[in-house]
């Protein structure tokens, strides 16, 4: 039985529609993000979970609950905000015992239970200092300290590490899963960011225009994009509108490429070839036409992204196609050198073209 | 040259800052010299003794006190969950409520005056034949100074992240108001508060329209009647507000100087 279900939900703001018919279900001791770009409605939904939000249609159901007419100080959910929320007049330790202070915890009671989770998320020096006194990175900490003292039904986080920079971040996303894998809570988390949704979750979300488009495990969504959408969100992808031939191959241009993906499908259909640069591999191009099977074209550029060097090519006729390069190697390829592209047919992904 | 430039730029800054003080001290010293010596005889303090010893003189000014600590409850225990709820929920209406704090200045007072004594006629007696009234009328005088303060003190944190987040975790709106926004409104308190003392203890035509002895009205008395007192009395009044003022600051200090030691424990 899941734990927290969004049942067939839709909110609209005016003649905006934020959320469009939206179901999806959390297991009990589930991290499960809601990805996406701006105005998708992954901060609706979580904020129509914490009950900052009515839905117009649709239930949130916690525990078998039905909790949508709930206020949200009765729900028992936990929240940290993208925002600092860190109540200036309290110290860290004020901050944590808040909301056991309201809940007529005694003062044992409180002090022991501020001390475990500033323990916790390794701030039990700082518990005096007020939140001015504490870096960005501190306060969210002490804000999910805050959150998790009240032993919430669920744990929810409204891109909590957006503020932060680069480094703090990733320690940062480190620590809310391994806390959260600890404590064996159930966790909804918003992010637009993909990387730290995918190290982070069990299951995945993507959103756009209201809907959850995919729904599944990371490694899933990153592997087998179920939509266009999802497969540009996620990561880098290259898109070949091809056309299907004989024997799993597809023609894309004047060229014939191997893709294991679309066989059975009818000859002559128009598909969706995706491919992750990772996948695609580059070669100088040395006298004569491209062999077959492969794609030509001249380095337009080339973008070192750390181990790999991203290289785009532009063919001829069909436009541009990138691929990762190891940067060991990337001084090969010069702008405007004559390379060949190709991948291996097995790792192409295709999808209908009329589906986008 | 340049050296020249910032020298000269000195001396006429230096020079612009006396002219502005003389224009606000001079008139203080000629009055503190006449109250002081109001002939040849010599300097005395006769006419600050017979405004200390004057019976009306303390009770006008414990009536005024007093408004003024009506208007300050009244004011903010009305304008503090508006200005916190139009903040929060009703952003839409801010510019409605700017406007309206504009009309107790472009309203005149006998105005003011004659409709609050028509408007409260329905009132019972030991408010309508009361101070009370005077209290309300004072109120509606302090909306705009009170609202804009109080505004100020809201715009400067982040009340929605705030309010969400102690509901979050289990505070009703009560709690939410006393325990999390009042604590850090304290600035735009206490700015409302000062600003309403002040204005209470000056506040003449209401007061004398409606027939009431509050310290501005013996001011104006004592100003018809007896020359070095009304100076003496006015210096006096200047001291009361000043120290009123002071009185303010220090408290605001010594919470925030109390905070400051606290924290000072943990480095």
């Amino acid at each position: 039985m899941p734990y927290l279900e969004l049942r067939d939900v839709t909110k609209r703001f005016g003649n905006v529609t934020a959320l469009d018919d939206v179901t999806f279900e959390l297991e009990q001791g589930e991290f499960f993000s809601m990805l996406g770009p701006s105005g998708c409605g992954k901060t609706t939904a979580l904020r129509i979970v914490a009950g900052f939000e009515s839905p117009d249609e649709g239930a949130v159901v916690v525990d078998g609950k039905d909790l949508t007419r709930t206020p949200p100080n009765r729900r028992d959910m936990g929240m940290v905000f993208q925002a600092y929320s860190l109540f200036p007049n309290m110290t860290a330790r004020q901050n944590v015992e808040f909301g056991l202070r309201i809940r007529k915890r005694s003062a044992e009671q409180r002090t022991d239970r501020a001390g475990e989770l500033l323990d916790l998320v390794g701030l039990s020096a700082q518990g005096d200092r007020y939140p001015y006194q504490m870096s960005g990175g501190q306060q969210q900490r002490v804000a999910l300290a805050r959150a998790l003292a009240i032993e919430p039904k669920v744990l929810l986080m409204d891109e909590p590490l957006s503020a932060l920079d680069a480094r703090v971040r990733v320690s940062l996303r480190e620590e809310i899963r391994r806390i959260q894998t600890e404590l064996g809570i159930t966790a909804l988390y918003v992010t637009h960011d993909q990387e730290e949704a995918l190290s982070i979750s069990d299951r995945v979300a993507v959103m756009n225009a209201g809907k959850p488009e995919q729904i599944a495990p990371p490694l899933e969504i990153y592997a087998e994009p179920a939509t266009p959408f999802v497969a540009e969100f996620v990561g880098t992808m290259n898109r070949l509108e091809a056309t299907v031939g004989d024997g799993g191959s597809v023609r894309y241009g004047g060229t014939q490429l191997g893709v294991d993906a679309v066989r059975g499908r009818p000859s002559g259909e128009r598909v969706l070839v995706l491919v992750r640069p990772e996948s695609v591999t580059v070669e100088p191009l040395s006298e004569g036409d491209a062999p077959a099977g492969a794609l030509s074209g001249r380095v337009l550029s080339g973008v070192f992204l750390g181990p790999v060097t991203r290289i785009k090519v532009e063919t001829p006729e069909q436009g541009q196609i990138s691929a990762d390069v190891p940067s060991a190697t990337a001084g090969r390829f010069n702008v405007g050198a004559s390379v060949v592209a190709r991948f291996d047919a097995a790792h192409a992904r295709v999808l209908d073209l009329t589906g986008e | 040259m340049a050296a020249l430039r910032r020298r000269r730029f000195l001396t006429l800054g230096v020079l612009w800052l006396a002219l502005a003080a003389a224009y606000f001290v001079v008139p203080l010293l000629a009055t503190l010299k006449f109250s002081l010596q109001p002939t040849r005889e010599g300097y005395h303090l006769d006419a600050y003794r017979v405004i200390l010893q004057d019976p009306a003189f303390r009770q006008s000014l414990f009536f005024s006190f007093k408004l003024a600590v009506f208007t300050v409850i009244i004011s903010l225990v009305l304008l503090v969950p508006t200005a916190y709820w139009v903040h929060l929920k009703l952003p839409k209406i801010r510019p409605v409520i700017e406007f309206l704090t504009i009309l107790p200045f472009v309203i005149p007072p006998i105005v003011l005056v004659v409709g609050l004594l028509q408007g409260f006629r329905w009132t019972p007696t030991w408010f309508y034949g009361g101070y009370l009234i005077l209290v309300v009328g004072y109120a509606i005088l302090a909306f705009p100074y009170v609202y804009r303060s109080l505004d100020a003190g809201l715009r400067a944190i982040d009340i929605h992240t705030l309010s969400e987040a102690a509901q979050s975790l289990g505070a009703r709106w009560t709690t939410v108001l006393f325990r999390v926004i009042l604590p850090n409104l304290r600035a735009g308190l206490l700015s409302a508060a000062f600003l309403t003392l002040a204005l209470v203890m000056g506040e003449f035509t209401m007061g004398q329209l409606m027939q009431f002895p509050t310290f501005a009205v013996y001011i104006s008395y004592i100003g018809q009647t007896q020359a070095t007192g009304a100076a003496a009395l006015s210096l006096l009044s200047f001291a009361i507000t000043w120290v009123a003022m002071l009185g303010i600051l220090l408290a605001a200090g010594r919470g925030a100087g109390a905070r400051a030691a606290q924290v000072g424990g943990v480095h």
